[in-house]
C-alpha cells in the first residue's frame, strides 16, 4: 500500500459493521481514524498488522478495522498479545484499550508487559470511566468526579498513564488528546514503528456517560477542553498553571533490549545445548 | 487550497450521527447539520481543504473525507 494512494478510510475498516457502534460524538471514532490514518502514512501491510482487544467500548477498534485481529477477554488483551507477539514477532501489535480495561481489572497486564519491553504499541483510550457498562468510575477517574458508582463524587486517587507507563520500563511514552488528532496520529505513528513497548495515551471523550454526569457539556465542548486543559511538555504555562496536562512525546529509548529478540537468543544459547 | 483546485466533500449520511464536531470546529463556518440532524456542506466554496482537514480528522464516524479535484477533473 502507498500513500502515493489517497487515503480513503474505506480502504481500511470492515464497512458492513458500519455505522459502528459508538455514540455521537464519542472520541473513540477519532482514535480510530487517526491509528487507520497512521497505518496508511506508514505503508504497512494491512496483513502483517494483529489488533488485540478486551472488552469495552474502546475495545470495539479490533471488530472495524480490517487487520487481523482478536477480540479476547476484559483486561487480558496484552497477556492474549504477548503470546501473539513471540510466535508471530514480525506482526505488528497493536492494543487498544479502555482505561479500566488497561488499568483497571488489567493493571497488572499493564505493567508487566512495560516490564518485559515486548514489540507491543498499548494505546490507552482515556475517557476517565467505565463507558460500556454504564459509567462506573475507574482508576483514571481521579478525586471529587461524579459516576454511576460515585453519585457523591469520587474520594480515589487517580493513576498517571504516564508516570506508570515510564516506572514499569515501557520504552515509548507519549500523550495526546482526540482535539489534537493530527498529533495523535503521529505519535502512533512513531509508537507503531518503535521496537519495544509502547503506550500512547489518548484522552477520549465520552460524552454519554463521563460528559453528562459531570456536566461537561457535548462532545464539542467536550473537545474544547482538551484544548484548555493540556500543553505541549514543558510549556511555559505550566509556570502558572502547574495542573495542567501535558502532551507529547516522554519516553523513546532505543537502546533497551526488546522482549522476543531476547528470547531468540536464549533459544539459540539453548540449542547448543550449553546451559 | 491551491489555485486551480476545488474540493468536494465526501459525505457518508448512514454513518453521521450529527454530533456536530465538525460543524463546531470548521474554521470556515463551511458545514451545517440538515433536517435529518445529519451533515451537509453548504458552503463548499469557502473551504480550505488539504490546509485545513479538521473535519475529516476529527469525525468519530469516519463519514466525511476532504477531496480537492484539479481544476477540470469534475467537468
Ligand atoms: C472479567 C470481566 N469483568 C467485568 C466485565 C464488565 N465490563 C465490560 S467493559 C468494562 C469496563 C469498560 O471500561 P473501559 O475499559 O474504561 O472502556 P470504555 O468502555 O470506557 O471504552 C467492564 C467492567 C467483563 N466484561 N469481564
Ligand atoms: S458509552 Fe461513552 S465510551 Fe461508550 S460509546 Fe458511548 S460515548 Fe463512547
Ligand atoms: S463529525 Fe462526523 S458524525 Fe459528527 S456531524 Fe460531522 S460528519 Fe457527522
Ligand atoms: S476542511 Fe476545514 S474548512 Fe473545509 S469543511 Fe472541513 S473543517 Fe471546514
Amino acid at each position: 500500500m502507498s500513500t502515493n494512494k489517497e487515503f480513503d478510510f474505506k480502504n481500511y475498516v470492515r464497512g458492513r459493521y458500519f455505522p459502528h457502534i459508538w455514540c455521537p460524538g464519542c472520541g473513540h471514532g477519532i482514535v480510530l481514524g487517526a491509528l487507520l490514518r497512521a497505518v496508511h502514512e506508514l505503508e504497512l501491510d494491512k496483513n502483517n498488522i494483529v489488533m488485540t482487544s478486551g472488552i469495552g467500548c474502546s475495545s470495539r477498534i479490533s471488530g472495524y478495522v480490517d487487520f487481523h485481529s482478536l477480540h479476547t477477554i476484559h483486561g487480558r488483551a496484552l497477556a492474549f498479545a504477548t503470546g501473539v507477539k513471540l510466535s508471530r514477532p514480525n506482526l505488528k501489535a497493536i492494543v487498544p484499550m479502555g482505561d479500566g480495561d488497561a488499568l483497571a481489572i488489567g493493571g497488572n497486564h499493564f505493567i508487566h508487559a512495560a516490564r518485559r519491553n515486548i514489540d507491543i504499541t498499548a494505546i490507552v483510550m482515556n475517557n476517565r470511566i467505565y463507558g460500556m457498562t454504564g459509567g462506573q468510575f475507574s482508576p483514571l477517574s481521579g478525586t471529587g468526579k461524579k459516576a454511576t458508582t460515585a453519585p457523591y463524587t469520587t474520594i480515589d486517587n487517580n493513576f498517571d498513564v504516564v508516570e506508570l507507563a515510564k516506572a514499569a520500563g515501557a520504552s515509548f511514552v507519549a500523550r495526546s488528546t482526540v482535539f489534537h488528532a493530527s498529533e495523535s496520529k503521529e505519535y502512533l505513528k512513531k509508537a507503531i514503528m518503535h521496537k519495544g513497548f509502547s503506550v500512547v495515551e489518548i484522552l477520549s471523550q465520552c460524552p454519554t456517560y463521563y460528559g453528562r454526569k459531570n456536566k461537561e457539556g457535548d462532545a464539542a465542548t467536550m473537545m474544547e477542553g482538551y484544548r484548555k486543559n493540556t500543553v505541549k511538555i514543558g510549556s511555559k504555562k505550566l509556570d502558572t498553571n502547574p495542573d495542567l496536562i501535558q502532551r507529547g512525546i516522554f519516553v523513546e529509548d532505543t537502546d533497551r533490549p526488546e522482549y522476543c529478540e531476547a528470547y531468540d537468543e536464549i533459544i539459540e544459547t539453548a540449542m547448543k545445548g550449553k546451559a | 487550497m491551491g489555485k486551480g483546485k476545488s474540493v468536494t466533500h465526501v459525505i457518508d449520511k448512514e454513518w453521521c450521527k450529527g454530533c456536530g464536531i465538525c460543524v463546531h470546529f470548521c474554521p470556515k463556518k463551511v458545514l451545517e447539520l440538515d433536517r435529518r440532524g445529519k451533515v451537509e456542506a453548504v458552503r463548499p466554496e469557502d473551504c480550505i481543504g488539504e490546509k485545513c482537514m479538521l473535519c475529516e480528522l476529527r469525525c468519530p464516524d469516519l463519514a466525511i473525507q476532504i477531496k480537492e479535484n484539479q481544476e477540470g477533473e469534475n467537468d
